[in-house]
């Protein structure tokens, strides 16, 4: 089981927790909300909680809670640029189907 | 599909809370928008990667628009249908705007704001400023991939209520929700507070297109504080742009040039001005529509001379905002630099000596201002982290609110620059025996006297229980809540009866009335307190004869013919002075001199009311 970053995700996220001038890493999760049941969570890392499973992707570290690793693995974590907008993409291959948003999923 | 960005921990919003929050410096030159994005402030560029957006509108006569770069080129082309620096219209008059022959648009002189007449029609400033925000509007919407929940959009800190409800209304034209104007040397501070987090007083010179600013703030642990402000409405790097220009044609000695020859040399001599901040001279060659060519060389020197003036100009508001703060030069621990104008290096060395210590650029001065407003409107709008929540924005008043008292001079309840919100009480009695109303005649301004103050609200209290002149206890209380909103209410003591009044303290102001109010403020201090002076014995005269006329109507009985004709004279002697072309000194004298002639009616007045008292009353009962 596993949850990765392609190189351009975690080159940003390195820069990005650069220029917050701290944190561990990055924290991949999933909550129930959201127009298609459930949502993603990106959050910065302080400090890693019990029952975490941390993986090491290009150099950053990866932080799942066990409960969100069942829906979330496999997925590949991507930095994209769209038109003027830029930003992260989860590619989850649990994921049915998603709302038109992209925030949110069901499995 | 939406692209997420990385949230403080725990921050995740839900699907669709994340709201989307942008700031917006509309500039007098160049307009930016910029939002936080995974927690940082940035500026959002167009499809060529640019932040900075041309603040020009050109009207098409094929009915089309262009606006930003794509209408730079339309200014030598179609200069009456090509707006630039439309911010100095704002919300004003056509009296009101600086080297306007100068300008090759064709106004319309409409009552409060003008307008212009383009080959489109007839457009209010507002309108055209709202096809700039409509503009960043769609940048940011395309680059954030939603809709936006709200702006934060910057003015100069002098803007009027006029020209802040015009930048609004354009706002709304736009279609953006206003989550709030800042001020735009407040916002420089929130981006160099909150990314620096060094403590102290700092001042922040903004030298803009249009405007000049100056601030001074107070950073202590994430609370703002504006001590003071000043400046100068119609100062700014267009100045500079004009003075070249002027420069150019009194050495050439060309004749007054037509429209497009106008624009043309004006933006040739803009682009001199910033070749200038990076290098040491630069060629000013231009080729004329009247077939004329110029060839100059203009260096860095001899454009800092023909400029100097103008720097100077900027010194005297630094002066005035320290005296207003009670802080000298020395006590100031940085100097932000805000605006394109400060990259000129003859300015920089200016401020540098004028506070003994090199001026703060870490930060980029054209995008400071639309850093901070990013930061703002994205705590306005709620994405805003723990710890957050005590983040405080003060801001001031800019001139000093009062009430009119006797005789025509204002009573100051709420200084200028006290920081907002503020409440102040202050006592005030009745005039005259039995009086049962008081007028309120509220008041802004620096002058003593009313008559020089700008006029903001009237309103009565009635219902004061009748009482000796002087008995009632009526506290009035001043109240400024955060949007600037003044609340006046009086209220009798003995009673409770109440009364109040709600109002725009900026309301009808023009900057340029603050300005020469201020100024007004300062240079009349002496004749302010001289005439104060013999208003305060002109009140005090009349009070004292409407009592000793009282008296001889109750009592006259008291007197003999004599006596009561030596206080008649005393008395037409002082009706004489206070009805004359007034004096302080006679007044006071003629006062003293009606009390000493009354001295012996008053004892026999006091003689006789305890007699009354006594009379029939035994010894026993008292």
């Amino acid at each position: 089981m596993s949850v990765t970053l392609t190189e351009r995700a975690a080159r940003h996220v390195a820069g990005f927790i650069d220029k917050r001038g701290k944190g561990l890493g990055i924290r991949l999760g999933v909550k129930t909300s959201g127009c298609s049941g459930m949502a993603y969570k990106l959050e910065f890392v302080d400090e890693t909680l019990e029952g975490d499973i941390v993986y090491d992707s290009h150099g950053v570290k990866v932080v799942v809670d066990q409960k969100s690793l069942i829906y979330l693995d496999g997925t590949v974590l991507d930095y994209v640029r769209e038109g003027l907008n830029e930003g992260f993409r989860f590619d989850n291959p649990n994921a049915k189907n998603q709302c038109g948003c992209g925030e949110s999923f069901n499995v | 599909m939406a692209l997420l960005q990385i949230a403080e921990p725990g921050m995740s919003a839900a699907p669709h809370q994340h709201r989307l929050a942008v700031g917006i410096d509309l500039g007098t030159t160049n307009s930016l928008v910029a939002t936080v994005k995974n927690g940082i402030a940035v500026c959002l560029p167009d499809e060529e990667g640019r932040a900075l957006m041309p603040s020009v509108v050109h009207y098409r006569d094929d009915g089309g628009r262009d606006v930003g770069r794509a209408a730079l080129g339309a200014r030598v082309a179609d200069p009456r249908n090509t707006i630039v620096s439309v911010k100095r219209f704002m919300g004003r008059g056509f009296a009101d705007v600086a080297h306007i022959e100068t300008m090759p648009y064709i106004f319309e002189e409409t009552p409060g704001m003008l307008r212009l007449r383009t080959v489109q029609g007839s457009k209010s400033p507002v309108e055209i400023s709202a096809e700039i925000l409509r503009v960043l509007r769609r940048r940011a919407e395309a680059s954030l991939g939603g809709e936006l929940a709200g702006a934060v959009i910057t003015v100069p800190a002098y803007f009027d209520d006029a020209q802040r409800q015009a930048t609004k209304d354009a706002a709304r034209l736009a279609g953006l929700h206003v989550l709030r104007l800042l001020n735009e040397p407040t916002a420089a501070a929130v981006a160099y507070g909150l990314d620096n987090a060094v403590e102290g007083v700092y001042a922040v010179y903004d030298l803009g297109g249009g405007t000049f600013d100056l601030s001074i703030l107070k950073l202590t642990r994430g609370v703002f504080e504006v001590l003071a402000t000043n400046g100068d409405a119609s100062l700014g790097g267009d100045d500079f742009d004009h003075r070249l220009y002027c420069w150019v044609l009194d050495q050439t000695r060309i004749d007054p040039p037509s429209v497009e020859d106008t624009r043309r040399l004006q933006m040739k001599a803009r682009e001199i001005k910033e070749l200038l901040s990076v290098s040491e001279e630069a060629p000013f060659r231009l080729r004329l529509d009247s077939g004329l060519s110029l060839d100059l060389t203009v260096s860095r020197a001899a454009f800092a001379e023909m400029t100097r003036p103008l720097v100077q100009k900027t010194l005297a508001p630094i002066r005035r905002a320290l005296r207003d703060a009670g802080l000298a030069a020395r006590d100031i621990k940085g100097v932000v630099m805000v605006g394109g104008a400060t990259r000129m290096p003859h300015i920089q060395r200016a401020v540098a000596a004028f506070f003994g210590q090199e001026p703060l650029t870490n930060l980029d001065p054209d995008k400071v201002v639309a850093l901070g407003a990013a930061m703002q409107a994205n705590a306005l709008v709620g994405n805003r982290k723990p710890g957050d929540d005590d983040w405080l924005l003060l801001d001031v008043i800019p001139l000093s609110l009062g009430l009119e008292t006797m005789g025509g001079l204002s009573e100051k309840l709420i200084p200028r620059n006290a920081t907002l919100p503020v409440a102040r009480a202050q006592e005030f009695t009745t005039y005259k025996d039995g009086q049962t109303a008081m007028a309120f005649h509220v008041v802004q301004g620096e002058r003593e006297l009313v008559a020089d103050c700008r006029s903001l609200a009237r309103f009565e209290l009635r219902g004061i229980p009748p009482m000796a002149a002087g008995a009632a206890r009526i506290r009035v209380t001043f109240q400024v809540d955060a949007d600037g909103l003044l609340s006046v209410s009086a209220r009798e003591a003995s009673t409770g009866v109440e009364a109040s009044i709600l109002v725009n303290p900026s309301y009808g102001l023009a900057d340029g009335e603050i300005a020469d109010m201020l100024r007004a403020g300062f240079e009349r201090a002496g004749d302010d307190l001289a005439a104060r002076a013999l208003r305060e014995q002109q009140v005090e005269a009349g009070r004292l004869l409407e009592a000793v006329a009282q008296a001889l109507a109750a009592d006259g009985d008291l007197l003999d013919a004599g006596e009561r004709a030596a206080i008649a004279a005393a008395m037409a002697r002082l009706q004489g002075l206070v009805d004359g072309p007034g004096d302080t000194r006679s007044l006071a004298d003629g006062i003293t001199a009606l009390n000493r002639a009354t001295e012996e009616f008053a004892a026999r007045r006091m003689d006789h009311s305890i007699r009354t008292a006594l009379a029939g009353h035994k010894i026993a009962e008292l």
